[in-house]
């Protein structure tokens, strides 16, 4: 029959349309459908209705591994940095945009792994997430925050180290899994360090001869 | 020969060997598979190998530059897609020519899918294809001094051959490309060539090629589709003294799906000729490939078919892999295999959604049909951190495992949404008269034609040939799964939408199975993951069945840890090949949904 294409795919539309409004009802007593429990429901596999979410008064959570321009994690702890400056994220960077000046001791003009500068462009970056796959020190995190406009499209978006850092709270917060392993890494080597500086000592105690204490091999700031 | 990649040499064995008996002299075996061929008989062998040897499906055509052995090389990979032999192994040949004088004689008259592939060829690496019909350049334009791919060519924000660059570290301060080469420093024009007072030679020459129409064509083309010429031998532009009307579509078009621009050739509405004109989205891929050190590449890849960035992901890790000689470890190859496959469904949705709306049918129904992909894309950025860009496929295995809860919402979606979510589209469009009557013998692609084109992917299989890289070589894991080849015979638009449907239900079926299949857990990685790689000197050529066709990557290695050569055998680009064949004697009218029908990714197109 003729129209009979056009009225079944006007009636797809109706039926939507209509159901958009009984879940409206619904979700009356639930507090609304633009809360956060509702909004992965409404754009889930068991949607009815609309499906679109109106960005941006509404929003979708991002999952964890959502990634966007990367930041440098603050260790809150120690109070320091947790980066090295061992420039494995700046050479790993597919567009090139990780700039870092390594310090050097003023003194003996020694490397020391701390990073004077620290510069992500975010023009350039490609939110490829390879620099925080790679870093050995978990010193740099891709961040959840999308929303970066600005109306200077130049220096603004250079990101310098103060602009990139972020204290490890606010990755704990985001990254509750990521920082539930890196949790249990460094207590599963501090059980280790104390292993090996135990046997050292009986070791020591039993040759009574003066031996080093063992020197974590990759330990992540030798002592400056 | 320094520069050169050493590899032991390799005996002439198999259609080697038979060709070796027939041209003795022709054929020298090469440092890799297969065979180095003269010059002077490389269109009669490769007669031979197409006619007697069944190899009647060039799938790629590229060259590769060897400054230090002053050489060009041209590398040919065929297969047998009509009559499945040699186990789908490729015949792999090259022909070399010396740098200075690179010509090398065009297969174009045996082989017509190589017609892009050349030009391609001659564009970015300056071999010249002689007795190639239309070799002009393809991607770049006019006023492009040099040949890109060339080594010794260098790009406008040259900084050093290869990354990572020396300076970003240990003294890395920030400094902006455009600073450091000043604009108008940093281009060249060929010589005589005046970017701010010239006459286009290239539009020149397109508007010339389209006027050049082969009347003795005329008669069959107008009459043949019942335009009505009444006349019999059909040319009104004699009968009513006018001119043939030629029409620019593009490239700024909605109907293109990206920038693509075509030339047309009417006849009152009926298409006599049309040439496709691209590059408009050219970004030297390929260039920057090989600067990119191998594990670099990785996110570039998801760049090209941005639609199906996993597909692109796992061709490139798969050409890498063969040189590395790993293979991932069982729960990443499955991983894979959902993320591919997930792919493919949320690819020919868009398609189909997306034809639509060339259909006319503006956007409602491709909403419609993009609400899965919306799904799956939640999947994709759950275990990857991006929607599109996944980047999640390294060599050996995965970026990261599967997240928790992941495996659940996808055999919710694999199971429950997906299976649906294809048959109301089949059930709301498949019988719609409008598509029918727009669809149905429109665009026709016979299977000698798809064959001759190297077209590829469901255009390929819509014309009546069962050639799926999955089944004919199969890789990753997918001789496990029980799954039909999708074929359809009448090679029409609605024989390609209709395709994409079958195909869509046999993913369902590999994802079922994958998913019933794998692992719980286990590694995910082969080996320690290494921020450079380390890839033996070689070259692969690694092909997937992509959702829009055969996509595959030629890499080569010389051992460093940039890849000495990185070539993509773009499907949306060599499937365009056989758009002007499939428009003649079309209408006008009929061109956006033919185009749309092959369904191309300009990402991908232009690289
Ligand atoms: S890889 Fe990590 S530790 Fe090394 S420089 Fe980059 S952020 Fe710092
Ligand atoms: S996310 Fe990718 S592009 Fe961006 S800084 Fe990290 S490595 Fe570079």
């Amino acid at each position: 029959m003729y129209g009979s294409g056009i009225i079944k795919g006007l009636g797809v539309t109706l039926k939507h349309f209509v159901a958009t409004y009984i879940e409206d009802l619904r979700y009356v007593l639930k507090g609304g459908r633009y809360t956060d429990q509702a909004m992965p429901v409404r754009q889930g596999p068991r949607a009815r209705g609309v499906f679109t979410v109106q960005y941006p008064e509404e929003r979708l959570p991002v999952p964890e591994n959502f990634r966007y321009i990367p930041f440098l994690v603050f260790d809150t702890q120690k109070n320091e940095d947790k980066c090295t400056s061992c420039g494995i994220c700046a050479k790993v960077c597919p567009p090139q945009c990780i700039w870092i000046v390594r310090t050097n001791d003023p003194k003996t003009n020694r490397p020391v792994p701390q990073p004077a500068e620290f510069y992500i462009d975010a023009t350039v970056c490609m939110s490829c997430g390879l620099c925080a796959e790679f870093c050995p020190f978990d010193a740099i995190k891709m961040d959840h925050d999308y929303e970066l406009s600005s109306f200077e499209r130049f220096n603004n978006l250079v990101f310098d180290k103060a602009r990139l850092t972020k204290p490890d709270t606010y990755h704990a917060q985001i990254h509750p899994t990521d920082w539930a392993r890196e949790q249990a890494e460094i207590a599963e080597k501090a059980a280790k360090d104390a292993e090996k500086a135990a046997a050292a000592a009986a070791k020591k105690a039993a040759a009574a001869k003066p031996a080093d204490a063992p020197k974590p091999a990759d330990a992540p700031k030798p002592a400056a | 020969m320094a520069g050169k990649v050493a590899a032991p040499v390799a005996e002439l064995t198999g259609p080697l060997a038979v060709l070796k008996e027939k041209f003795s002299e022709a054929l020298s075996p090469g440092e890799f598979e297969g065979a180095v061929i003269k010059n002077e008989n490389l269109v009669e062998v490769a007669k031979f190998m197409r006619d007697d040897l069944g190899y009647d499906y060039l799938s790629s055509v590229t060259g590769v530059d060897y400054p230090a052995a002053n050489e060009v090389e041209v590398v040919y990979h065929a297969y047998s897609a009509r009559h499945g032999l040699h186990n789908g192994k490729p015949l792999v040949f090259k022909a070399r020519a010396p740098r200075d004088n690179s010509v090398v004689p065009s297969l174009v008259s045996v082989w017509p899918g190589a017609d892009f592939q050349e030009r391609e060829a001659w564009d970015l690496m300056g071999i010249k294809f002689e007795g190639h019909p239309n070799l002009r350049r393809i991607l770049m334009w006019e006023g492009f001094a040099g040949h890109p791919l060339r080594k010794d060519w260098h790009e406008a924000y040259f900084e050093q051959d290869n990354k990572p660059f020396d300076s970003r570290w240990p003294g890395g301060h920030h400094t902006r490309a455009e600073d450091r080469v000043p604009l108008a420093d940093n281009v060249a024009f060929p010589p005589g060539f005046d970017p701010t007072d010239f006459n286009s030679q290239a539009e020149t020459t397109l508007v010339e090629r389209a006027r050049s129409v082969d009347v003795s064509e005329l008669g069959q083309l107008v009459s043949s589709d019942g335009n009505g010429s009444g006349s019999g031998n059909g040319h009104i532009a004699d009968a009513i003294q006018t001119d043939h009307l030629i029409v620019n579509l593009g490239p700024q078009h909605p109907s293109t799906h990206g920038v693509f621009r075509m030339v047309i050739t009417l006849e009152g509405e009926t298409i006599l000729k049309l040439e496709p004109v691209m590059g408009y989205l050219h970004r030297n891929h390929e260039k920057i490939g090989e600067r990119n050190t191998f594990i670099q590449n990785m996110p570039f890849t998801d760049r090209l078919d941005y639609i199906a960035s996993m597909s692109n992901n796992l061709g490139y890790a798969l050409a890498v892999e063969k040189l590395m000689k790993v293979t991932p470890p069982e729960r990443a190859e499955y991983i894979r295999i959902l993320m591919v496959e997930l792919t493919r469904i949320c690819n020919h949705m868009w398609a189909i959604g997306f034809l639509l709306n060339d259909l006319g049918a503006f956007f409602t129904p491709a909403l419609y049909a993009i609400e899965e992909r919306e799904l799956v894309l939640d999947l994709f950025e759950a275990a990857s951190g991006s929607r599109m860009m996944c980047n999640y496929m390294r060599f050996g295995g995965v970026a990261r495992d599967l997240p928790e809860g992941w495996i659940e919402k996808c055999r919710d979606l694999v199971f429950n949404r997906l299976p649906k979510a294809t048959d109301d589209l089949d059930h709301f469009l498949s019988e719609n008269e409008i598509i029918r009557a727009r669809c149905e013998g429109v665009g026709n692609l016979t299977a000698e034609q798809a064959v001759a084109y190297s077209a590829a992917g469901p255009l390929l299989r819509a014309s009546g040939v069962p050639y799926d890289v999955r089944r004919a070589e199969p890789y990753s894991i997918y001789d496990r799964f029980d799954f039909d080849v999708a074929v359809r015979y009448h090679g029409d638009v609605y024989d390609r939408y209709l395709i994409r449907l079958d195909e869509i239900r046999q993913s369902i079926r590999i994802l079922q199975q994958a998913l019933d299949q794998m692992p719980g857990g286990g590694e995910i990685q082969a080996g320690k993951k290494q921020y450079q790689t380390r890839v033996p000197a070689g070259q692969a050529y690694g092909r997937v069945d992509g959702p829009k066709g055969e996509l595959g990557f030629y890499v080569v290695s010389d051992g460093n840890p940039n890849p000495y050569r990185y070539h993509i055998r773009a499907p949306s680009f060599i499937n365009l090949t056989a758009l002007g064949e499939m428009c003649k004697g079309q209408k006008i009218a009929d061109v956006v949904i033919i185009l749309g029908s092959i369904d191309i990714v300009l990402g991908e197109t232009d690289r």
